[in-house]
């Protein structure tokens, strides 16, 4: 549905987006996970054609972005990061507004009710949207993207200032979209992608680091196991003790205090439990050791460690 | 032409959710009423006293009366224009007409239509002011039209160009402070032309104002017609140009 090949884009003579390729296929949920300035919103604005790349392809639906934008522009809803409203108009008036440039034809009055239901906003009907509160305005953004029944939905942060439980009624709508619709969002929450996206891309420095489904990237980086390891003792030794041992792939001593007990992270290749042998080369040397234990990677994880090796 | 029609409506309707339009229809129809006002005072003081023959007072109204407002458009136009495109790049939803399937040439026309109706519905309330004129005594027509068809033509290049500025800034107030230094310049540059010669014509010619003269005489001659039409064409030009430029710059 969504064919990205060889993306970048120069921004001020910086590059926002570093040769990305990813294909979304129909019927995806694909998140897009990165820190702030990663090149998450530069890349949904290629892809809406709201911009041109400086180079590579883009085609969704079938149609180059930048050739056939126009076919493009028919087929998608886009929630910008902040949701394109007019300040003036109430949330009825401005739908309708939308669903006909849109192109929407005579059954537009349903098609408004129908977003206006989906996102809970039959309260807010004839409010004035410059008086909605951050959440409301969220969901009307939410709503615009929704009319016309686009079948690519590509959403900026579409769970940001929403309170829990909105947050919640969200992502079950987006959840609800998948099959029916192909759906790119973007967000830097972690569990939201797991809870909603089928497969995630994890881009840091306009550069993919990573693709895969949620389970799949966790496992990933499983393939090293991780072990703690807080001993007393002088560190410098320590670090070449422990490199000494069989299995072991590297250590990394965690920074703090420069006397008394340091904790180190020791990674190994995968199935192989080290703990063992590291208790018995901290005692032999005779140093006390102190904590011993594993330590598992949650996306968070993942993530952080994805997106901060890059930097190092 | 639906997105035409449906740009076109929302921007009649914010003009007038926003106090700007009330705002600047107050002050226009204030002033054009205090100029007539003036005009009819100062003419019946006159003609009370010495003047003898007769002469065409309503005619003398009208004429001041035009001339009067060209140059209160050229102050007010900015302030129709500023928003246009500037409000929407601030508001982002800029992001929204540039994904939908809307053309920019359709937002572009949708919006300076917009702007079209609010001068004419600007001129017709100064129609309002005229009117005792053709209760009290018998005015020439076909001057007050030929006259009204110039001040709308001259209203409507002057608001291509602030559309046009309004497309470059996301800061209303730079736009309607550009626009005006453009305007002024546009206004005044017969100050600086030499005092012969074919220069003189030539900047006399870019003169937005002088062209409007014959028609507020009542002479309608193409010349002024093409002038105004063309400066409206280069000014939806530029728009549309800058439009699309946003493309590229982001």
């Amino acid at each position: 549905m969504i064919e990205v090949e060889h993306l970048s884009k120069v921004y001020n003579g910086r590059k926002a987006v570093d040769d990305i390729s990813f294909k979304v296929e129909k019927g995806e949920i694909l998140g897009f996970l990165g820190p702030n300035g990663a090149g998450k919103t530069t890349t949904m604005r290629i892809l809406t054609c709201f911009m041109p790349a400086t180079e590579g392809t883009a085609r969704v639906a079938g149609y180059d972005v930048f050739e056939e934008s126009l076919e493009v522009r028919k087929r998608i809803g886009y929630l910008p990061e902040n949701p394109p409203l007019y300040p003036e108009m109430s949330v009825e008036s401005y739908l309708d507004f939308v669903a006909k440039i849109k192109g929407a034809k005579s059954n537009r009055k349903a098609q408004v009710g129908e977003v206006v239901e989906k996102c809970g906003l039959g309260d807010a009907r004839s409010r004035i949207i410059g008086r909605l509160s951050k959440g409301y305005k969220q969901r009307v953004g939410l709503a615009q993207a929704l009319l016309n029944n686009p079948e690519v939905l590509i959403l900026d942060e579409p769970t940001i200032g929403l309170d829990p439980n909105q947050i919640h009624e969200v992502r079950s709508l987006i959840k609800g979209l998948a099959y029916s619709h192909t759906v790119i969002l973007s967000t830097h929450i972690l569990p939201e992608v797991s809870m909603t996206c089928s497969r995630v891309v994890i881009i840091n420095k306009g550069k993919v680091v990573a693709m895969n489904t949620p389970e799949g990237l966790a496992d990933q980086m499983k393939g090293t196991e991780r072990i703690s390891l807080t001993v007393d003792g002088p560190p410098d030794e320590i670090c070449e003790k422990i490199k000494s041992i069989d299995g072991v792939l590297s250590v990394q001593k965690e920074e703090g205090k420069s006397g008394g007990p340091h904790t180190f992270i020791v990674e190994s290749k995968l199935n192989s439990d080290l703990r063992p042998a590291l208790a018995t080369v901290v005692a032999s040397a005779g140093w006390k050791l102190l904590d011993l234990r594993g330590v598992s990677m949650s996306l968070e994880d993942v993530f952080i460690n994805l997106t901060t090796n890059e930097q190092e | 032409m639906q997105n035409i029609l449906a740009i076109w409506q929302r921007e009649m309707k914010s003009y007038f959710v926003s106090p700007i339009a009330y705002v600047v229809l107050t002050v226009f129809l204030f002033i054009t009423g205090l100029f007539f006002f003036g005009y009819v005072a100062q003419l019946s003081s006159a003609q009370m006293g010495q003047i003898q023959q007769a002469i065409d007072v309503p005619g003398i109204i009208t004429r001041g009366l035009f001339n009067t407002i060209s140059v209160v458009l050229l102050f007010i136009v900015p302030m129709l224009t500023m928003g246009l495109f500037a409000e929407e790049k601030k508001r982002g939803t800029i992001e929204l007409l540039l994904t939908t399937p809307v053309g920019n040439l359709q937002t572009l026309i949708g919006k300076y239509l917009a702007s079209l109706a609010f001068l004419l519905l600007m001129l017709l309330g100064s129609a309002i002011t005229i009117f005792p004129l053709f209760v009290y005594s018998k005015p020439e027509l076909k001057p007050v039209l030929s006259g009204y068809l110039g001040l709308f033509l001259f209203g409507s290049a002057m608001l291509a160009v602030g559309l046009f500025i309004s497309t470059l800034t996301e800061n209303q107030i730079v736009a309607v402070i550009i626009t005006f230094g453009v305007s002024l310049v546009l206004w005044l540059v017969e100050i600086f032309a030499p005092t012969s010669g074919a220069a003189k014509s030539v900047v006399s010619y870019l003169s937005v104002i002088s062209h409007l003269e014959d028609f507020i005489k009542g002479v309608i001659d193409s010349t002024h017609v093409i002038f105004y039409v063309t400066f409206a064409f280069v000014g939806l030009f530029l728009a549309y140009r800058s439009l699309e430029s946003m493309r590229w710059k982001g």
